[in-house]
């Protein structure tokens, strides 16, 4: 992994040395759309997010990201690349243009935003922060947690947000440090630390990998705010309205009751927003360079967001995550889209 | 200087070009030139193009505040210090594990190699099992057996394994009691100092005498009597200033005390281990090459076996033994960063690890990482050129 992350680091620095002066806007549109594949970064292995299955196909919200982003920009959900990255090696991969797109549970904040070159395209997901600790310590309350040793991911926000929080609440910890989520949770397992932090949908994830899942519990504190979405080069706008418009097009999918069942019958519906979603009437493809039908492709191979949603993390899942504040705005969450007109 | 053109042969002076001393320093130089070119190309590249992305550059963040914190630092570190802090802490932890790592090692691989030349059947074979199977397994594997599968297996701290109320063992760490050191034992401090002073001095008159009069002195007993003896004075008559803070089981798990967290513990191991094997086969081979009939000859001079090992055979065994024992030990320090894998709070960890991922500065953070290791490696280098030195045959 070590190695890795500086074979990463140094590909940045010659990918950055090597093409003088050629990070243009529009460049990664191009360079995908002549290669014929989106090179999408994810985690190593995270259920319900990035993970792959025992026949190397990976699955989860995040990778549906990337298929839709495929879906728009080739009308084929399956012309994406997977490159598993480590919390460490994520950004500068992308900042070396050794991936297109990182849909990675990353979280979005202000100096990731600013200082990385690099620009948030949405949300596909609203996390927060919590902690899992087991059974038999007889804990309620994340306010008991004073002097407790806390297993944490390296390179996360999740290391910043527990020093915040168990500072204000003027208590103390021990921070152990590991690099991959599956290190956490053996070492949680074998009792090395008391307490699993990281964001709550992580953590229902994490748990029923442990061997035995009913031994944890994850407390009732959300302790950060951690909004989780695709990550792209900045300065790349071309390619930054794709991957922005093709979450979108599943959240207003969702909205306008589209699924990818019944997306075939409704082009005969008369509803011109639905008819506008499925680029039969008013609004172009190409404003965004692409086919009238991207958002009729993304909705037919990956579904709306509320399938994508259930799919795998929701009911549908071995998560059983509620909708909660990802559910759409109309049903009281937070999940809003601009509309397509 | 047969080339060089005389005074008189102004007339048909040859084609500087075929000179091959001013031809060699033309070639250096233009292959200077490029080199220094070529990296002032990448450089002023890298930055331009980082600031094309909007990446921040400089070395301005290491004032930043950090916000995280450090499982093991030897200095004072909380989440307000700044990324620079970050950067001593991660050094000081990594110069810990690669010195207790080179000390324990050199201990293992000296025994071990020792061991493996004895004419004992069973000590011979089990110093040669052990050479083979540490030499042979990957050390990233060993490190994870020991942190994974040993140190954060003990039982936890409730079943901690204790010494008499004193010492506790368990999966966070072995805890043991710390001295605290009260008002008053600068003095005993001293005397420790002074009896270490007047023992070396001791010892080298000792020597001279019984080398002009032939007549022996009990150094051994004499000396450990003034080392232990003078502190203890000092440390009686200034009323005992010492006591002990003595681990406590409480909350999650122990206060107080002295803790070794499990981290270094398996690291440290998992190092000594390691390299100890490799280190026992350059300790093998250079007692090899010392001629047998050394050994013979002191032999026929009536040494005992201990004697002729250690004033025959180990002397002239260090001369080929330090060079390869020092790229030992540029291993063992190099591959103390990957310490990371089990959560050892060491520079890659720590400064190349949490921090470049909080502030996304990774030419930089990467830059001073390795300027480190090499400056690291440098330094072990030097020392040991210079005992290498010391050690070398002196001819008279």
């Amino acid at each position: 992994m070590k190695v890795k992350m500086k074979i990463a680091a140094i590909a940045a620095v010659a990918a950055c040395s090597m093409a003088a002066g050629t990070a243009q806007a529009g460049k990664t549109f191009d360079s995908v759309k002549s290669k014929g594949f989106v090179q999408c970064g994810v985690s190593t292995g995270l259920p319900g997010f990035s993970v792959a299955d025992d026949k190397g196909q990976w699955k989860g919200i995040d990778v549906d990201v990337c298929r839709a982003v495929a879906a728009a920009m080739f009308g084929d959900a399956s012309k994406v690349k997977f490159s598993p990255l480590n919390a460490k090696e994520r950004f500068t991969a992308l900042q070396s243009g050794e991936i297109d797109v990182l849909s990675r549970n990353t979280t979005w904040t202000y100096s990731r935003d600013t200082s990385l070159g690099l620009n948030f395209a949405g949300v596909t997901y609203y996390d927060g922060q919590g902690f899992m600790v087991s059974k038999k310590l007889k804990i309620n309350t994340a306010k008991k947690l004073s002097g407790a040793a806390i297993c944490i991911q390296a390179g996360t926000t999740t290391e910043l947000n527990v020093a915040d929080y168990f500072r204000s609440n003027k208590m103390t910890y021990k921070a152990i440090t590991y690099d991959t989520s599956d290190e956490t949770v053996k070492a949680f397992e074998a009792g090395r630390c008391d307490v699993l932090t990281s964001d709550a949908s992580q953590l229902y994830a994490l748990r029923i990998k442990l061997s035995a899942p009913d031994n944890a519990i994850v407390l009732p504190e959300i302790i950060s705010k951690e909004p989780l979405g695709p990550v792209v080069r900045q300065g790349d706008d071309e390619w930054f309205n794709v991957v922005r418009w093709a979450l979108f097009a599943q959240i207003n999918a969702e909205e306008a009751g589209l699924t990818s069942g019944n997306v075939d019958g409704m082009k005969t519906n008369k509803d011109p927003n639905i008819r506008r979603i499925l680029g039969l009437e008013g609004v172009k493809g190409e404003m965004i360079g692409l086919k009238d039908d991207w958002a009729y492709q993304i909705i037919k191979q990956v579904g709306n967001y509320g399938e994508m949603f259930d799919r795998n993390v929701g009911k549908g899942s071995a998560l059983g995550i509620a909708r909660g504040q990802n559910a759409l705005w109309s049903a009281g969450g937070l999940q809003y889209a601009p509309p397509i007109r | 200087m047969a080339i060089a053109p005389g005074k008189n042969q102004t007339a048909k002076q040859p084609s500087k070009l075929n000179d091959p001393r001013f031809r060699a320093l033309l070639f250096q130089i233009i292959a200077s030139v490029t080199v220094a070119g070529f990296i002032y190309w990448l450089v002023n590249n890298t930055l331009h193009n980082m600031a094309l992305r909007g990446i921040s550059t400089g070395f301005a963040f290491l004032n930043n505040q950090a916000g995280f914190s450090i499982l093991q630092s030897l200095v004072e570190y909380d989440e307000t210090h700044t990324y620079g802090r970050t950067f001593v802490v991660g050094l000081l932890n990594t110069l810990l594990v690669s010195g207790l790592g080179i000390f324990f090692a050199t201990i293992v691989g000296f025994t071990i190699g020792v061991a493996r030349l004895s004419h004992n059947w069973l000590v011979n074979r089990l110093a040669m099992t052990y050479i083979e199977i540490f030499r042979n397994i990957p050390l990233l594997l060993q490190i994870f057996f020991w942190y994974f599968a040993v140190a954060i297996n003990l039982p936890g701290p409730r079943e901690a394994i204790q010494i008499s109320d004193l010492a506790f063992l368990s999966n966070r760490g072995l805890f043991i009691p710390r001295p605290v050191f009260e008002e008053g034992f600068g003095i005993t401090a001293l005397a420790i100092l002074f009896a270490v002073i007047f023992v070396i001095f001791l010892a080298r008159w000792a020597r001279r005498r019984r080398e002009m009069t032939g007549q022996p002195f009990h150094t051994v007993y004499v000396s450990l009597g003034i080392l232990f003896g003078l502190p203890a004075i000092a440390f009686i008559v200034t009323g005992t200033p010492l006591s002990w803070d003595i681990p406590e089981m409480g909350g999650f798990s122990f206060s107080g005390g002295l803790a070794v967290i499990p981290e270094l513990f398996a690291l440290t191991l998992a190092l000594s281990v390691y390299t100890g094997a490799f280190i026992a086969e350059t300790v093998r081979s250079g007692i090899q090459a010392v001629a047998h009939g050394q050994t013979e000859a002191a032999r026929a001079l009536g040494l005992r076996h201990s004697w002729t090992l250690r004033l025959i055979v180990i002397p002239q065994a260090m001369r080929v033994i330090i060079p390869p024992l020092t790229s030992q030990y540029l291993n063992l320090a190099k591959n103390s960063s990957l310490a990371a894998a089990i959560g050892y709070p060491d520079l890659v960890a720590v400064f190349a690890g949490t921090t470049l991922n909080q502030t996304g500065q990774a030419v930089e953070v990467i830059s001073i990482t390795m300027a480190v290791y090499l400056t690291l490696s440098l330094v072990i280098s030097v020392f040991m050129n210079w005992y290498n030195a010391r050690m070398a045959l002196t001819e008279r």
